[in-house]
């Protein structure tokens, strides 16, 4: 029962295949496509965040008042709040969860080639689907605890502030975890297996080996998924919005909701597009912090030799 | 408004964010004129989805495309929730139906001052015929600045108290007359594990409905007509506090079903609690009468369901005739489309909306009042000629028939309104606190 990490496929480090012709015009496409539906409607945004606009009528310039107004209110404290809950919470759930069961995926067995189908489920469904699904399992009155006869079943899992927002955690844990798996087990079958053989020779136990070798060469694995989890769930709206929309109260308003409901509901564009803006400006921010935190350029080789 | 007699699903109301997103994004870009795929000589028209509603508005304008061959109305269903954003974004971005179908009140006032609807004034005086036929009641939400800006059409919705008879008999209880005997049902369903009342509190309007009715039962009418006035303070008025005191004790005597706060209306898992004995009252409007008979299996055809006034207070100021609720549907004509189009509508609004075939449609197949004078008759015909008569009775005696808060007030007010109150029920906020906030956005 070695069989942890496969044979490396060998990359050969092919040069410029002879060719040194300029190849900057490759990135004209995903440029233009990005300026087109990326910068111009954050500029967009950004503008409009600067005037007061009810969707309908005409614009009118309105300052910093905005800005202001976002900035004081009580609102978006406990959105950001919110947001860096549901982030920190999943993250803390799905990283172990997923590294786990990307590691078991790895190995080359055909009945764990099956499981990888069964878990990859979740991913293939709509947020929208999901969220009306655990809803009406989790329905106080009609729902899975009244449906099997199970008391402890029958809680009030969307209508307890607490209670709704580990809900939520799990159902986004849930649905993104098959897609972490999947980034773990490509990693995992990229570590050398020259490394756990050594491993084994000096007398290394399984949990030493994944400790002591299949973690350290997971690090910029980890980082990048963890760049995904974290930027991901600040604009995660639609399974919330559908499964709590936001509530009970303001329990699980997050900053995208808030951005929404402020925007599309109360017909406040201006205000609903600082929130947008400062949206933006966390998720950057965020990303920046977590390559920061890899530490040099993620783009480094891990592979043998390197 | 935040209503309607059909089952609303949520999941659609996405595919409208994205698409407004979209619509957003691409507002600079956007021509003028109609919606696409409006022939010239004909008049564009979006309406709300679900049965029975759907077909009746369809059939009304099917009626008409056949009589007039040459003016042809080409309509587009969307689901409610959908509706509400996809309506706003086409109205903001110029492109909105030559036909704007609402719920009049705040948001048509929000047209008007982006001068993006026609003022029927004029014409109503050049057609009193048709002024004369409607309910005046369901006027008011259509005239802004004393100007009338939407045709009322469809039918009147007031809110109303249903009951399970079959709950209350086994219980051996009546229904309530007075706050009082309300506070003193609820123990008493409560020891026999039913909920007193079913709540879908998750949408939040279906909340509001409660402090409407209490506030006008405690208040008067007044009070929310300063309100509405844009008067400063004035959510300030004593019976506000008191309004909210009493229906927090009724939170905390259980007075709602278990994780009311989680219930959605669009699912109509309110109505299903009723139906099923689970719950023995439920404070909702009177469309949920059809939806129950749908659903309910024999609920509506045994019997069982019971219908009573909203209970008086006290020491109450308010009138116990008055009541809450839609007064009416709304058609406003877009002001950004062609003469040609703006004729078809209002050849529409003579000949076709509320025609002697829709109006019994609305009746028969829709269970419902429409906002026609004179249907005495065919309301006694009908198999539901009892609870038809109450909803008729109920909004033609009424001496205030005020409108829903959330489509009186501006989106903005609303908005707001609808996020205190759910905070109100999760006891998040105290009633003083209610009351600052609210006061904060009045005339917003």
């Amino acid at each position: 029962m070695t069989a942890l990490a496969p044979p490396p496929v060998a990359v050969p480090s092919s040069k410029t295949g002879g060719r040194s012709r300029s190849v900057s015009w490759m990135v004209w496409p995903a440029l233009l496509m990005f300026t087109a539906f990326g910068v111009v409607p954050l500029l967009g945004v950004l503008i409009l965040s600067f005037t007061q606009w009810d969707g309908i009528g005409a614009i009118n310039p309105a300052g910093l008042d905005n800005w202001q107004s976002v900035l004081t209110g009580p609102g978006l404290l406990h959105s950001i709040w919110v947001t860096f809950l549901v982030m920190a919470l999943s993250w803390a759930f799905q990283t172990p969860m997923s590294l786990l069961l990307g590691v078991f995926l790895a190995a080359r067995k055909r009945y764990r080639g099956f499981l990888a189908v069964l878990y990859f489920i979740p991913l293939l469904l709509s947020s929208a689907a999901i969220a009306i699904t655990f809803s009406a399992l989790l329905n106080p009155n009609f729902g899975l605890g009244t449906g099997l006869g199970f008391e402890w079943l029958n809680q009030d899992w969307l209508g307890q502030g607490n209670l709704a927002l580990g809900v939520l955690v799990f159902v986004v844990s849930w649905q993104f975890i098959p897609f972490h798996s999947l980034i773990y087990q490509g990693a995992v079958r990229q570590i050398p297996t020259a490394m756990y053989e050594a491993a084994e020779i000096d007398g290394a136990g399984r949990v030493r080996k994944f400790f002591s070798i299949t973690l350290p060469q997971l690090k910029y694995t980890i980082i990048t998924s963890s760049t995904l989890m974290v930027v991901g769930s600040l604009t995660f709206f639609d399974l919330i919005f559908v499964l709590t929309a936001g509530g009970p109260g303001d329990a699980t308003n997050v900053l995208a909701l808030e951005m929404y409901k402020t925007g599309f509901m109360a017909n406040l564009m201006g205000p609903a597009s600082v929130i947008a803006v400062i949206l933006v400006l966390f998720g950057l921010g965020l990303a920046l912090l977590l390559r920061k935190l890899g530490g040099g350029g993620a783009s480094d080789s891990q592979l043998e030799g390197a | 408004m935040e209503r309607s007699p059909i089952s609303r699903r949520t999941f659609l109301s996405l595919t409208a964010a994205a698409g407004a997103g979209a619509a957003l994004a691409a507002c600079g870009s956007s021509g003028p004129g109609t919606s696409s795929g409006t022939k010239a000589g004909s008049a564009s028209y979006w309406f709300l989805t679900g049965q029975p509603g759907e077909g009746i508005r369809q059939a009304a304008a099917e009626r008409f495309n056949k009589a007039n061959p040459d003016t042809q109305i080409q309509f587009t269903a969307f689901e409610n929730d959908a509706y509400k954003q996809k309506i706003k974004t086409a109205i903001g971005a110029g492109q909105a139906p030559t036909l704007i179908w609402g719920w009049g009140g705040g948001g048509l006032k929000s047209y008007v001052d982006a001068g993006q609807v026609e003022d029927l004034t004029p014409w109503f005086e050049q057609n009193a015929a048709i002024k004369d036929k409607l309910f005046p009641s369901s006027f008011g939400p259509a005239t802004v600045n004393g100007k009338i800006y939407a045709m009322p059409c469809e039918t009147v919705a007031p809110i109303i108290l249903f009951y399970n008879k079959k709950v209350f008999n086994d219980v051996g209880v009546q229904p309530p007359k007075t706050w009082d005997d309300v506070m003193a049902l609820v123990p008493k369903f409560n020891e026999k594990k039913i909920a007193p009342f079913s709540l879908a509190g998750k949408s939040r309007w279906t909340n509001m409905m409660w402090l409407e009715f209490m506030l006008d039962r405690i208040g008067g009418s007044q009070v929310f007509q300063n309100v509405f006035d844009g008067k400063k303070d004035a959510w300030s008025d004593p019976a506000v506090t008191e309004m909210l005191t009493k229906l927090l004790d009724l939170v905390k005597a259980n007075g709602f079903n278990k994780g009311f706060s989680s219930v959605d209306a669009g699912a109509n898992a309110d109505q299903a609690l009723l139906y099923t004995g689970k719950a023995a009252m439920m404070l909702h409007g009177a469309w949920t009468y059809g939806s129950m008979k749908n659903d309910g299996g024999d609920f509506v055809s045994k019997g069982n369901l019971g219908w009573i006034p909203f209970p008086t207070f006290a020491g109450g100021k308010g009138d116990p005739s008055d009541t809450v609720g839609n007064p009416g549907q709304y058609l406003s004509i877009s002001s950004k489309a062609t003469a040609e189009q703006k004729d078809i509508a209002k050849k529409y609004f003579t000949s076709g909306v509320l025609d002697e075939a829709e109006t019994k449609a609305w009746i028969n197949d829709g269970g419902s009042v429409p906002v026609v004078k004179g249907t005495e008759a065919t309301l006694a015909a009908s198999p539901d000629a009892e609870f038809l008569k109450f909803v008729y009775d109920t909004s033609v005696n009424a001496k205030v028939f005020a409108q829903s808060w959330d489509q009186a007030l501006s989106p903005t007010a609303a908005e707001a309104l609808l996020d205190n109150i759910a905070k109100l029920f999760q006891q998040q906020v105290t009633p003083a606190q209610w009351v600052a906030n609210m006061n904060g956005v009045i005339g917003k």
